[in-house]
């Protein structure tokens, strides 16, 4: 097999370290791929797979991605080759933001927005805290039909780790291939085409995310 | 439902996990990859790295673990131990932690926790809080609004030395107006006790704040652990010597939680 090169976007915001990290601990198992971390556009045209990370605040996130210009090379990867949105990361893949009235890449159709859970107890009896920081529960069997093939392998319900303040809720149902309870159900995961993405954190998520990223590796849309 | 987590804390010098004796008394506990790794194993849903020597020294030595560690174990990495500026922040998410305690420096400047969740997200930054209970002659000394203090607890810097005259609830509420993301709230009054935490302390900070509270200090059993969460009001709970010692495993400590009805990550 010819071997392929995963690029993991490297704008100036994220934990690229951590995603790199996991993304080479996954792809030990696969002999035939090389990650690279890169501010380089070109390197993410030529690249067969990309990660586009993110960390921080959606409006500068998308304000880097803009000055690093490597805002049309992801765009150029999102039309054609898997890519993997993490955090910020899938949030920029949607329409617009809550978080400082901030325009999306437009990727996939839907919003993002704030939760809104002051004041509002757990199930319990303890606070809803925001941002929501720690390990929760992902369904992918939604009752829509078979699973999205990126959960092969982890059971319906496995733990991740989540730190956001923020959800997307992408406009069609079909986009949402994942889903979590935080006071309400929310889209952790969205999926269109060869785009798939996560609000948590896989790289933070121990076997079960590196899983996912291996998944990613072998993942043909 | 969120789970509840269980942080084992490694204190870290000279490149070495050490146990403490009440502060003193250090003992090599072994290499920082290899417990990292074990508890990792065990399933633990933190880590916390406390570089003990917090010194510029230590902050040297404790990149290279730090690095070490987040190449082989894949869950959160909290680093705290005399970190004192926003630059201190950036080296330390660099080498690979995913955040960064803070606690006499964000007493003598509070503006850092400002500036350091500005430039990297709330996510990253947390307020560690060494906290006692007040002394009876000190609850006269005037709040913010001119009246008594009263009961309470006060807020200590400089590894428990010096007592800056803030109430702990106080500072937790300021700490998280400027942008904390995390409060790591330790009982000085019970730490090394092995008395259960104070479990007044944490419910008082847990129900003032919107952001989460790591219990800290005095755990002697899986059930004060299970206590710190439905008594305290903890989002997580932190332990070292329990772990460390081999009296309990991680795993033993999740079963006992789940026994007791705590959401956690089995």
């Amino acid at each position: 097999m010819n071997r392929q090169t995963v690029a993991v976007v490297d704008y100036g915001m994220g934990n690229l370290r951590s995603v790199a990290q996991a993304v080479i601990h996954a792809a030990t198992a696969v002999d035939h791929v090389d990650v690279v971390v890169t501010s380089s556009p070109q390197v993410v045209r030529d690249a067969h797979r990309v990660v586009l990370p993110g960390q921080g605040a959606m409006p500068d996130c998308m304000a880097e991605l803009a000055r690093s210009g490597l805002q049309e090379a992801v765009l150029d990867a999102a039309a054609r080759k898997p890519l993997f949105g993490v955090c910020v990361g899938m949030q920029m893949l949607l329409e617009h933001s809550e978080e400082g009235d901030t325009p999306g890449l437009g990727l996939i159709p839907g919003e993002v927005v704030r939760f809104r859970l002051e004041g509002r107890t757990q199930p319990d009896g303890s606070r809803y805290k925001v941002p929501q920081m720690g390990w929760n529960r992902v369904f992918h069997d939604l009752g829509r039909g078979p699973a999205h093939p990126m959960w092969q392998g982890i059971a319906d319900g496995s733990y991740f780790y989540f730190v956001h303040s923020f959800y997307a809720r992408p406009a069609q149902a079909a986009h949402s291939v994942g889903e979590t309870e935080y006071g309400i159900r929310f889209a952790c995961a969205v999926a269109r085409d060869n785009l798939f993405a996560t609000q948590f954190h896989p790289e933070k998520s121990a076997d079960q995310g590196l899983a996912l990223y291996r998944n990613f590796l072998h993942w043909n849309p | 439902m969120l789970a509840k987590r269980i942080i084992p804390c490694l204190d870290v010098t000279g490149g070495r996990v050490v146990k403490g004796v009440n502060f003193v008394e250090l003992r090599d506990a072994g290499d920082p990859v290899e417990i990292a790794a074990r508890y990792n194993e065990q399933g633990a849903d933190e880590l916390t790295f406390l570089d003990i020597t917090a010194t510029s020294d230590g902050r040297d030595l404790i990149l290279p673990i730090i690095e070490a560690v987040a190449s082989q174990v894949f869950i959160p990495l909290t680093v705290g131990g005399g970190v004192r500026t926003v630059e201190d922040v950036r080296r330390l998410l660099n080498a690979g932690a995913d955040k960064v305690s803070f606690n006499s420096a964000a007493i003598a400047n509070p503006q850092v926790i400002r500036d350091a969740s500005a430039k990297y997200g709330s996510q990253c930054i947390v307020v560690a809080i060494d906290a006692k209970r007040r002394a009876p002659e000190d609850e006269q000394r005037p709040a913010a609004d001119g009246r008594p203090v009263g009961p309470g607890w006060d807020v200590y810097s400089h590894g428990g030395r010096k007592n800056v005259g803030l109430d702990a609830v106080a500072w937790a509420r300021q700490m998280a107006e400027h942008g904390a993301g995390e409060i790591l709230l330790t009982s000085m009054d019970r730490d090394g006790t092995k008395s259960g935490f104070d479990l007044a302390l944490t419910r008082a900070v847990s129900e003032a704040i919107d952001i989460p509270v790591i219990a800290s200090g005095g755990v002697g059993s899986l059930d004060h652990l299970a206590d710190g969460v439905q008594q305290g009001g903890a989002d997580a709970v932190l332990a070292a010597s329990i772990f460390h010692y081999g009296e309990y495993t991680i795993a033993q400590a999740k079963r006992r939680m789940a026994e007791r009805g705590i959401a956690v990550r089995l």
